[in-house]
């Protein structure tokens, strides 16, 4: 129904056609869908997230044994809130919980890569399918790699002391009523949706762009199929892309409608939202570079085998 | 009252200290406010998520930047 509305705007409305009316008619559609999506998936995560903060969390997976860890870590990373200016107290707040190395991986692996804004605008973007695969994919690299990272036994990399604590953790208990959680959460939304409503516009501008102007076989031929590189490649870039998840993803819709392989367009996104510079810099200050490194390798070789799995599969 | 602002000197932890001491000056009586960024000192009051807000040793709020009428309601209780 959106679409028919689009269509009557931009053709009978303005009076366009061609590839300007391809470019503006995708802008408007995409833009408006994406944003009415992050406004109300943002909002349903931030409502039940004030039902699970992270101190609830970690007491939850206190003394739950490995690999369940593992499972219920990744698990508890979809609705839990997560900004790397939080990494170290979350770190070593989990090991002081006697959790072990491994269980904190896999959820520092799932809560960026599982954030509610990748969520909306993958939701937005690709559609249900797509956004289910990401997900489920995106835990299995989280519980996996976490269960590799703690089977290693790399606990002498961690460069402060943390004394384990004595019995069960005190559960940090805050009462809100219905109200204020959902006061809360429209804040929370409204904030979000502040801060990423310029790079969702700029994103679907130039995907618009590409849509309408740069031919198909331009981009199959260097993110397509003859490219076997193309997965590795996508990850290296989607490195430093952190910040920008909501500018890149739009880009990356018009990429595959061009011809990349959905495969290597699922790499790019896990890399962009899992392996974050500014996160390993702040890790830096309390875990040893060669335990970042692992952390980082495991979970890039993680994603980039999804994406081959993926490309192979399609 | 003795109020306390953990973290660990990210940008929403320095913002509620602002907001707490904008709070405590729109009270009467004498209150103060302290900023720990100690990561030890935040372990022992339990906190993973920062900012949080502590109340005379009190846990109130943790992994959120509130708003000046927030934390009034907070100290006000």
């Amino acid at each position: 129904m959106w679409k028919e509305f689009v269509d009557y705007l931009t053709v009978e409305l303005l009076g366009l056609s061609g590839r300007l009316n391809d470019a503006i008619n995708f802008f408007i559609y995409d833009v408006i869908k994406i944003w009415f999506l992050l406004l109300s998936i943002v909002f349903v995560v931030s409502y039940l997230r004030t039902h699970f903060n992270t101190e609830y969390v970690r007491a939850y997976l206190q003394g739950k044994s490995e690999f369940a860890g593992n499972v219920l870590a990744a698990l508890f990373g979809i609705i839990t809130p997560f900004c790397s200016c939080s990494a170290i107290p979350l770190f070593l707040g989990f090991i002081q919980a006697r959790i072990p190395l491994g269980v904190t991986f896999s959820f520092l692996i799932s809560a960026p890569l599982n954030n509610e804004i990748a969520i909306a605008m993958l939701f937005g973007i690709f559609g249900w399918k797509i956004t289910a695969i990401y997900i489920g994919f995106g835990l299995l690299v989280a519980i996996f790699g976490g269960y590799f990272i703690g089977r290693m036994k790399l606990e002498k990399y961690i460069l402060l002391d943390v004394k384990p604590m004595e019995g069960e953790l005190d559960e940090v208990k805050i009462k809100l009523s219905f109200k204020e959680r959902v006061k809360e959460a429209k804040e929370y939304t409204l904030d979000i949706f502040r801060k990423i409503y310029l790079y969702v516009m700029i994103g679907v501008g130039v995907g618009a762009f590409i849509h309408g102007y740069i031919p198909a076989d331009f981009i199959a031929k260097y993110a397509g199929g003859d490219n076997p590189f193309a997965v590795i490649i996508a990850v290296l870039m989607g490195i430093p892309m952190y910040s920008n998840a909501a500018g890149v993803m739009p880009l990356v819709e018009v990429l595959t409608s061009k011809g990349m392989l959905l495969g290597t367009a699922l790499s790019f996104m896990m890399a962009v939202t899992a392996l974050s510079l500014p996160e390993a810099m702040i890790l830096k200050k309390i875990l040893h570079i060669r335990l970042i490194g692992l952390f980082f390798g495991i979970v890039g070789l993680g994603i980039i085998g999804v994406g081959y799995l993926f490309n192979a599969i399609l | 009252m003795k109020i306390e602002v953990l973290g660990t000197g990210c940008a929403k932890c320095k913002a509620l200290e602002e907001v707490a001491k904008e709070a405590i000056s729109k009270l009467e009586g004498f209150h103060s406010v302290e900023k720990v960024e100690d990561i030890m000192k935040i372990m022992e009051y339990g906190v993973v998520s920062t900012p949080a807000l502590v109340v005379d040793g009190e846990v109130k709020s943790t992994g959120k930047l509130l708003n000046v009428d927030e934390v009034l309601k907070i100290l006000k209780n």
